[in-house]
């Protein structure tokens, strides 16, 4: 069903088409999507749309019944890919009765790998201290941390995490994304999902929107908040639009809810604050209007109801 | 699929589960195998177990049944019914609860084939079922000689072949009923079910098809070759008294003879082990 796809060093991950149906239900729709090496990619969409379907078929765990997929140069759930894989899919699934330390040697047996990288592990995610507790024990926090700690067994290529900062406080999700960015800084890929539109516009380098199974967009966070604008209230508005028009050029200006609305970067506003106030204009407010990806999203998605900022 | 297997010693080695299940199948063995019908012995004229003790003739049968040369005996006896249900179930928490954890999502993404794991699964599994039957073997030595020196009896070892013969079969027994409880859990994909549906299978289903085949001849040819009659039956072949008759376990039986048991026991663990493979292996894991 999964065919090699064309890729290039530069692409971790590629997907043409990828589709899973169940029954008539199409949860992942004809998605085409691109990770590069070194990036952190956010996978980002509201709960259901098909982010943590697509890390299935990703990871072998799900067969797609459309489409195809190449990661680390090789088809999903490869023997050679997967030890080049550190995964989180869906939460982490842990043996209850052994403790932290022991459920990573289990899985490091697996890898083939010794206890050192265990011990490496269980450090990076603040666990050390709490590694012999039973897993039955630990908080949810402690869960997703020992998770995260289980995909870093054997320092991965890549880095494929569903929501890894589910669970966790305030302080925990600062500390688990600056890790995700220190390794990303490091040369490790990271894809990410995320339902958190913060998250993904803090640390992420590039995006993939997807909604009801369907890739929208994927691009840079940059790119999908599109150029930057600055408001304008100013009386007599008619002549700060003239005013406007010539100082920055009039396709650039555009009259919405009795402001001016003008498509320049925030380096030029001084410039036009001059100009307005040499018109003897009265300048009620001049501020930049930065879309944030929340914005992008809804616009996007037209489904505002499900996600959380 | 060594990496795999050692992985799998690990956890079982440390899941009390697995202790407790090994723990319950010596402790009865002792119990029923020994501990009973020696008390029955022993109360031959007094209380408790006299009415079924008729006469010195009686008391030395008893007795001769928990000797040493005996061992062979009475370590498969129990196997057929009480020992098997509880490998069942013990092969059908250590697959099943991997689904309810998302263990086996873990385990299927770092690294071996999703063969390589589940073989890793069954190799332990083996392992740790030789290493039950041996361990049976050496208790029920424990408590033959105990008695055999309490009794003044001769302490002779049993026959070698006898004795290798009955660990054979009990391994066969023990490995048959161990994936049929791998096959339920991975069908399931839970242990709860797995463990409830090949409980009333072990212990009553085919009990009462037996029953009914008593009734209709017809519905015998197929009750006489189920797992359960099979396992019985190589017991009964090997020793064993069938239940029924006088000192019988119940799941022993003498409806096939040993070699056709054999051949059963060896395509009932073949079939139960590649319907397991095929499962894990082609099955999305999406939950």
């Amino acid at each position: 069903m999964t065919e090699p796809n064309a890729t290039t060093d530069d692409q971790i991950i590629t997907t043409n088409a990828l589709t899973k149906r169940y029954g008539e239900r199409a949860a992942v729709d004809q998605v085409s999507l691109t990770v590069r090496r070194g990036e952190v990619y956010g996978f980002l969409g509201p709960n259901g749309a098909g982010k943590t379907t697509t890390l299935r078929m990703l990871v072998g765990l799900v067969r797609p019944t459309h489409g195809t997929a190449q990661v680390l140069g090789h088809p999903p759930g490869a023997p050679a890919a997967l030890a080049r894989i550190g995964t989180l899919v869906e939460g982490p699934g842990f043996y209850p009765y052994l403790s932290g330390r022991d459920n990573l040697r289990v899985l490091a047996r697996y890898a083939g790998l010794d206890d050192v990288a265990v011990a490496a592990a269980l450090e990076l995610v603040d666990l050390t201290a709490r590694a012999t507790d039973r897993f039955r024990k630990y908080s949810l926090g402690m869960k997703q941390r020992l998770g995260v700690a289980a995909a870093l067994l054997g320092e991965p290529d890549l880095l494929i995490l569903d929501e890894p900062t589910n669970g966790l406080d305030p302080a925990g999700m600062a500390d688990m994304r600056a890790l995700i960015r220190g390794l990303a800084d490091q040369g490790q890929t990271v894809l990410l999902s995320s339902h958190l539109l913060g998250e993904v516009e803090q640390i992420c380098d590039r995006v993939g929107v997807i909604s009801r199974g369907r890739l929208l967009a994927e691009s840079t966070v940059a790119d999908l908040r599109g150029q930057a604008s600055v408001l304008v209230r100013a009386d007599p508005l008619s002549t700060a639009r003239e005013v406007a028009a010539r100082e920055v050029g009039a396709e650039r200006v555009a009259l919405a809810d009795g402001s001016l609305r003008l498509s320049i970067d925030g380096e030029r506003t001084a410039a036009l604050v001059r100009a307005l106030v040499h018109a003897n204009l009265e300048v009620r407010e001049v501020r930049p209007i930065e879309r944030n990806l929340e914005d992008v999203f809804f616009e996007l998605t037209g489904d505002q109801e499900e996600v959380s900022s | 699929m060594i990496a795999s297997t050692r992985a799998e010693l690990l956890r079982l080695r440390r899941w009390p589960t697995v202790w407790v299940l090994c723990g319950a199948w010596l402790a009865l063995n002792l119990t029923f195998g020994y501990l009973f019908t020696y008390l029955s012995y022993r109360s031959e004229g007094g209380s408790g177990f006299a009415d079924q003790v008729s006469d010195q003739a009686e008391a030395q049968a008893l007795l001769a049944q928990i000797l040493p040369d005996q061992v062979p005996v009475v370590l498969l006896q129990g196997l057929p019914m009480f020992g098997g249900a509880l490998l069942l179930i013990l092969g059908a928490v250590t697959v099943g609860s991997g689904y309810g954890w998302g263990t086996w999502k873990t385990v299927f993404t770092t690294g071996p084939r999703r063969f390589t794991a589940l073989a890793g699964t069954l190799a332990a599994l083996g392992i740790v079922l030789v290493a039950l039957v041996l361990a049976t073997l050496v208790v029920d030595l424990a408590a033959a000689f105990a008695v055999a020196g309490a009794e003044s009896q001769p302490m002779a070892w049993p026959g070698l072949v006898d004795t290798v013969r009955s660990l054979g079969a009990g391994v066969l027994i023990g490995a048959m009923w161990t994936a049929a409880g791998v096959l339920l859990g991975t069908l399931t994909r839970g242990p709860a079910l797995a463990v409830g549906l090949g409980l009333v299978w072990a212990l009553v289903v085919e009990n009462l098809l037996r029953g009914v085949a008593n009734l209709l001849g017809a519905v015998a040819a197929v009750t006489d070759v189920l797992p359960g009659s099979a396992a019985g039956s190589l017991a009964g072949a090997l020793g064993s008294v069938a239940e029924g008759d006088p000192g019988g376990t119940p799941g022993v039986n003498t409806v096939l003879d040993g070699g056709v048991a054999t051949v059963l026991l060896v395509g009932y663990l073949l079939a139960f082990l590649a319907a397991s493979v095929l499962l894990t292996n082609r099955r999305d894991l999406a939950a």
